[in-house]
Order: structure tokens, then C-alpha cells, then sequence
């Protein structure tokens, strides 16, 4: 489990990584480590599964992109092969299980807006299944600042 | 919302920083090398796409799971589309929820159309943040439901073809 200073880490960088030459060296000084603390615990944090990702978080609206939460219903017998056939799409960005008639809620995320539509089809497709979905049609805050 | 027009170099940039930034002192110089690019260049468009809205932010991206926070809730409720915008930023202004979006409704099976999503470390916890969402809403929820997460099915970045 991470310990105070990777906690403190985690709490202090989820945004505001700085632009700069040595960017290591300027965030760890704020947290009062040395630069090569700060890299070695993000490298360990990641290694550990503690953290998903260390970077720039893209928004894939401004990229052009789009992103659309969409949901089925999987019956339970078929269950692991159907995930297997959404998540082999490689513009399936994430995918949970949920308790819920709608059991199964994933993410497309793609270059185009055409192009959700088009996985769509190839899972209707594929699965047999109806897919719902959900896509935003405002967006009232995706902060994600976890205190940890 | 203005679209930024982002050019070959940008895509460059985008493509090496999107699995994650190099863990060397000088990363933005390691991408430099990487695009062909100066390293003061790597650093304008960064701030650039910042200052546009195509990078939302530069840091960590905590794994809620690993992290002890596995209980997580999509909270979905009905209320009137005149009010909605008003009750999102309300909803979407809690401490303790992480996304906040207006979805269509698919009637009849899913007459929900704001949907929050809450974490927290255990199922008490996140049946009280619930709680205080429903008290904020008030009457001008007429219903909701609760999709507690089981598993982590899939999860990875977005991904931009090279």
C-alpha cells in the first residue's frame, strides 16, 4: 500500500504537473523530495497498480474524437464471451460490470463521431445483443481529485 | 467550444504522451527527440493545448480500486429537462463526485437523465454521499437508481491511431 509520501504525491500531482526543463525537480522541491524520489515512487506507484496512468489527460472531444457510454444487458450464460467481443474492440476505452439489469457499461472512445456509431453496429452485430447508448449531452464537471 | 486545429507536430505530441510522460528528469526533452522537435516547442504546444481544452490536465490518474476507494456508484435520477442544467452543477459541484453528465433518456426502460458517479471506501460511505445527493435534488427528482460497480471489466487510456 502507498505510505504518507505517496500519498501525499498522489493527493498533491493529480493536475498541475509543471512545464518546465526539469519538471521532477520542481514538483518534488513543493513536496519536499529529491527529484529521483519523486520519479522512483511514480514509476513504483504505476508498477504497483496504484496509479492507472502518469501524463497528460486528453480531452477527445477538442481532439476531433468522441467518447459515449454505452450499456447491454448481458444474459449470464454468455456472459464472459460477450465482454471478451466488446472488449476486443480496441476503441472500448474502459468496461465495467455493474449490478443492474444493464449489467455490462462501457466507453467507446473514438477519432470521429461517425466512428462510434460504427463499433456500435459491429457489437449489435457480433453479440446479438441490443447496446444502448448514452452519450453526454452536457457535462457538469469531470474533476476526479481523489484524496487520498 | 472552439475546436483546436492541431497539426502534424501536435499529433506528434500526442501519440508519445498518450500511454504516459517519459519518468526521466528531462521528459519533455525525451519527447522532443522523440517528434524531431524542439524541447521549448514540446513545452508551447502543451501549454497551448492546456489553454485549449485538449489536455485537460498534466498528473497523476489515481487507481480508485488499488487505492482502497473500490466501491464506486453510478447514481442516475429523473428530473425535468427545464431544471436539469441548474441541478448538474449542483450535483456536479460535490466534493465526492467525480463525473457529472446530462444522458438522453431511453424510455421506457431508463427514464434517468443526470448521472453522477460517486466513490468511496465502503458501502456505507457511498450509500451517504448518495443520501446527500438525493436531499439536494429533492422533489425535483422523480426517480433514480443506483448501479453499484462489480468488476473492472477493461481499462485503458484513449488511443489515438499514430
Amino acid at each position: 500500500m502507498p505510505d504518507a509520501v505517496d500519498r501525499s504525491i498522489i493527493n498533491a500531482l493529480q493536475g498541475g504537473f509543471p512545464l518546465s526543463e526539469r519538471p521532477f525537480a520542481d514538483a518534488a522541491c513543493e513536496l519536499g523530495l529529491a527529484e529521483a524520489d519523486l520519479i522512483g515512487r511514480i514509476e513504483r506507484l504505476l508498477a504497483q497498480g496504484a496509479l492507472s496512468r502518469f501524463g497528460p489527460m486528453f480531452n477527445a472531444d477538442r481532439l476531433g474524437g468522441a467518447f459515449c457510454l454505452c450499456a447491454v444487458s448481458v444474459p449470464s450464460g454468455r456472459f464472459d464471451a460477450v465482454v471478451a467481443l466488446i472488449n476486443a474492440h480496441p476503441e472500448v476505452a474502459h468496461n465495467y460490470e455493474r449490478a443492474h439489469a444493464l449489467n455490462v457499461w462501457f466507453v467507446l472512445a473514438t477519432e470521429t463521431p461517425q466512428r462510434i456509431d460504427e463499433v456500435l453496429a459491429e457489437i449489435k452485430c457480433e453479440t446479438g445483443l441490443e447496446v444502448y447508448a448514452f452519450p453526454k449531452l452536457e457535462e457538469y464537471f469531470i474533476g476526479l481529485k481523489v484524496d487520498v | 467550444m472552439t475546436q483546436h486545429q492541431l497539426d502534424a507536430v501536435d499529433r506528434a505530441i500526442i501519440t508519445a504522451t498518450q500511454s504516459g510522460l517519459p519518468l526521466v528528469p528531462r521528459p519533455y526533452h525525451a519527447i522532443a527527440t522523440q517528434v524531431g522537435a524542439e524541447p521549448e516547442e514540446v513545452i508551447a504546444r502543451l501549454k497551448a493545448m492546456i489553454a485549449t481544452g485538449v489536455i485537460r490536465r498534466i498528473g497523476v490518474v489515481p487507481n480508485h480500486f488499488a487505492l482502497g476507494l473500490d466501491r464506486n456508484a453510478m447514481t442516475v435520477w429523473d428530473v425535468a429537462d427545464a431544471d436539469i442544467s441548474r441541478l448538474g452543477r449542483e450535483i456536479g459541484g460535490l466534493d465526492f463526485v467525480s463525473h457529472c453528465y446530462h444522458r438522453p433518456r431511453m424510455l421506457p426502460a431508463w427514464p434517468y437523465n443526470l448521472f453522477a458517479m460517486v466513490h468511496g471506501r465502503t458501502d456505507d460511505e457511498v450509500a451517504s454521499k448518495i443520501a446527500i445527493i438525493a436531499v439536494r435534488l429533492g422533489g425535483s427528482c422523480r426517480a433514480s437508481d443506483v448501479l453499484l460497480s462489480r468488476r473492472i471489466l477493461k481499462k485503458t487510456g484513449l488511443r489515438l491511431a499514430a
